[in-house]
């Protein structure tokens, strides 16, 4: 089931098409990471679907529902809202930011206050520590945890996020990826994120959407985007000097490995990309290695000659 | 090397301040003996009362005041002294003028001189500058200003300056005084209060109407290069027209001359700090704060009241300081149009050349200028430090 379906939507201001007869579906529970160059309109459709853009022709379905039928801000108090450089609110401390469209919503005092304190511990953040700071008291990966967290308080099916790790240096921002994805995984959200990084959108998209100049070039899974790229612009963005590692990083071990040997001497997680097990075989210097499972017991093993004919364009 | 380091230890404040003290009590007369309110006065400096013991013991509180400025570090200390010297240079005024005031004569007047105003302004700066080096919070210096108002009141209370010129004035005007200072502070926290009423939703538009914002502020500039006294008169010709050709002008008390008139031309300067400082809060705010608030769904006026306005405060409070220590100032204008305030006695004291009339109009003037700027201040502050 679809969670948004996006169909022949145009924005133009004056006779400019900013975003151009674009039609895409979101499927529901999924991440879909839409990246482009500035001004290629990529923000501009993620705006239009909780409607801080008007739409100039085309309609924007969300579960179902068109967004012109919904009042708008109760459209939007239902859709998650995070951007680059948080946007939290200065005189409002940080659990008064969280509980903000819990209050809107008019939710009871004691499940806002529950609500706040389980979001805080999920961000790893101590409701001792930090409910009462003030956003500048914060650190900027703080600061992004509680932006996501104040999106995701209302327990929304659907969060919109522009760049918004865009703000963070690169070890924050790996960890802050991380920490979404595992978050998305135990809510369930749909997720809808604007990104320029690519190697962000590989990361996390489950589908990738590619615009330029307005237009969708291309919106499909991750693996297609590198082997099959529609048009030599979405070959330009995704780079053609690591493709191969990049296809790679997209597949899990678990699905390649062969069964399992008894002589290897050296093993690796089933939990790593094949990448990840590539990078540790070099690093190594072995040409087979067998595959654990969280338990360490071995479930399979992955050859080098494997491995390099996974990599091999299909 | 010992020298250069105490010479280094100097405060450079301390050093101009102290210059300034001693060639003002050396050159200028400490106080004025005149026969009567319009003579010219006998001036006398204060090396010329020190047969009078609280003259004596003032010199010496003024040295010890100069040496803790310029060789002690300590701040509350030196509070304490600038105090207490405070309190002699008034009271040595209050002994001098009894002391030269003829018995049961009613005509003469001492007036004090420019050597006591210019040890008042720097005992003072003194005093204000060690309660800086103290790091009072906001709320402590609006104490601070309530303790020495009271320590002045005091004095007033006591009888002690009843002998001196101004204070001779204000016994044949006490009636009239509270009158006037009642007038003062309504027309200045009235056109405030219009000019917030008006200017702060003038000021919101502005900034939600580019267009409209060219427009109005540079309007508004335009009233504020008029001089008062001429725009008083602009305003006489269009009221006084309303108020014989409209009875019902006239029956809410509008006129060509009197507090209409004054209020409104005040209203007309008060609205340029206010709108000016309401749109560069609103500017000031952080744009992608705004946007998030409108992504997760707040109405346009929750944005307004709960975000934008409480974001913009302090600059909008900036502005409205400004404007209430203008308008009480520009209120002893308005006396000349028949306003009221303590500018009456300012103008009636410059028509009979009697100056210590016009420190009756003027010394309270400056006095409810200065304790507005310093609670508006302070308050101001609070809030800044509170949510920076």
């Amino acid at each position: 089931m679809s969670m948004i379906e996006i169909r022949n939507v145009t924005k133009r201001y004056g006779t400019a098409a900013v975003v151009d007869n674009v039609s895409m579906e979101v499927e529901k529970g999924s991440i879909t990471a839409i990246v482009g160059t500035s001004g290629s309109g990529k923000s501009t459709l993620m705006r239009m679907i909780n409607r801080l853009v008007p739409i100039t022709s085309g309609e924007i379905f969300v579960g179902g529902q068109n967004i012109m039928d919904v009042p708008v801000t109760e459209l939007r108090r239902k859709i998650g809202y995070a951007i680059q450089g948080h946007g939290l609110f200065p005189h409002r401390t940080v659990s008064q930011n969280i509980a903000t469209v819990p209050q809107l919503l008019g939710w009871d005092t004691a499940k806002i206050k529950s609500r706040v304190e389980e979001l805080l511990g999920l961000f790893n953040l101590d409701p001792a520590t930090f409910a009462e700071k003030y956003p500048h008291q914060l650190s900027g990966g703080q600061q992004q945890r509680v932006g996501v967290a104040r999106a995701l308080a209302a327990e929304p099916e659907l969060l919109l996020m522009d760049e918004p790790f865009g703000a963070l240096d690169p070890v924050i921002r790996g960890k802050a990826q991380d920490d979404l994805l595992e978050i998305q995984k135990q809510f369930g959200t749909t997720v809808v994120l604007v990104t320029h990084d690519m190697d962000e959108a590989f990361h996390l998209g489950n589908q990738i959407a590619v615009m330029s100049a307005g237009k969708l070039l291309q919106c499909s899974t991750p693996e297609k985007i590198l082997t099959e790229p529609a048009d030599p612009f979405v070959q330009q963005l995704t780079g053609t000097s690591d493709r191969a590692l990049k296809l790679m990083s997209l597949l899990p071990l678990k699905e390649s490995m062969e069964p399992a040997k008894s002589d290897l001497a050296y093993a690796l997680p089933q939990s790593l990309s094949l990448r990840d097990a590539l990078a540790e075989m070099i690093w190594q210097g072995v040409g087979e290695a067998a595959v654990q499972n969280a338990d360490k017991a071995p479930v399979g093993s992955i050859s080098m000659t494997r491995l390099l004919e996974l990599g091999r364009k299909a | 090397m010992e020298e250069t380091l105490a010479v280094r230890k100097l405060d450079r404040l301390g050093v101009v301040l102290v210059t300034t003290g001693v060639a003002a009590t050396a050159l200028l007369p400490f106080i004025y003996v005149k026969a009567n309110r319009i003579a010219a006065g006998k001036p006398m400096l204060l090396t010329q009362l020190l047969n009078q013991p609280s003259a004596l013991i003032l010199t010496i509180l003024l040295l010890a005041t100069a040496f803790a400025v310029l060789f002690l570090q300590n701040a509350l200390l030196r509070l304490v002294i600038a105090t207490l010297c405070f309190a002699a240079l008034l009271a040595t005024i209050g002994f001098a003028a009894s002391a030269f005031t003829p018995p049961a004569s009613n005509a003469a007047r001492m007036t004090p001189g420019g050597g006591f105003w210019v040890l008042f302004a720097v005992i003072g700066l003194v005093v204000s500058d060690a309660l800086v080096k103290i790091k009072l919070t906001p709320w402590m210096r609006i104490a601070a200003l309530v303790v020495y108002t009271g320590l002045l009141g005091i004095f007033l209370a006591s009888g002690l300056l009843d002998d001196l010129s101004i204070m001779k004035e204000f016994a044949t005007r006490s009636a009239q005084f509270w009158t006037e200072a009642v007038a003062h502070l309504l027309l200045a926290l009235g056109s405030l209060a219009i000019a917030v009423v008006i200017g702060l939703p003038l000021g919101i538009l502005c900034f939600w109407v580019p267009k409209l914002r060219a427009v109005v502020l540079q309007g508004l500039s335009l009233v504020q290069t008029i001089p008062s006294l001429a725009l008083f008169g602009i305003l006489m010709l269009p009221l006084g027209y309303l108020a014989t050709h409209v009875p019902a002008a006239a029956s809410i008390g509008i006129r060509g001359i009197g507090a209409a008139p004054a209020l409104i031309a005040l209203v007309l300067y008060s609205l340029l700090p206010i709108v000016a400082n309401t749109v560069v809060g609103l500017q000031g705010v952080d744009p992608s704060v705004r946007d998030a608030a409108a992504g997760m769904g707040l109405t346009r006026r929750q944005i307004l009241t709960g975000i934008d306005l409480p974001l913009a405060f302090p600059v909008i409070l900036t502005g409205i300081r400004i404007v209430l220590v203008q308008a009480i100032g520009l209120v002893t204008v308005a006396a000349l149009i028949g306003g009221g305030g303590f500018g009456i006695f300012i103008f009636q004291g410059l028509g009979q050349t009697a100056m210590d009339l016009v420190l009756l109009g003027a010394v309270p003037t400056v006095f409810f200028a200065f304790s507005s700027a310093v609670i508006l201040d302070a308050v101001i502050d609070s809030i800044r430090g509170s949510a920076a």
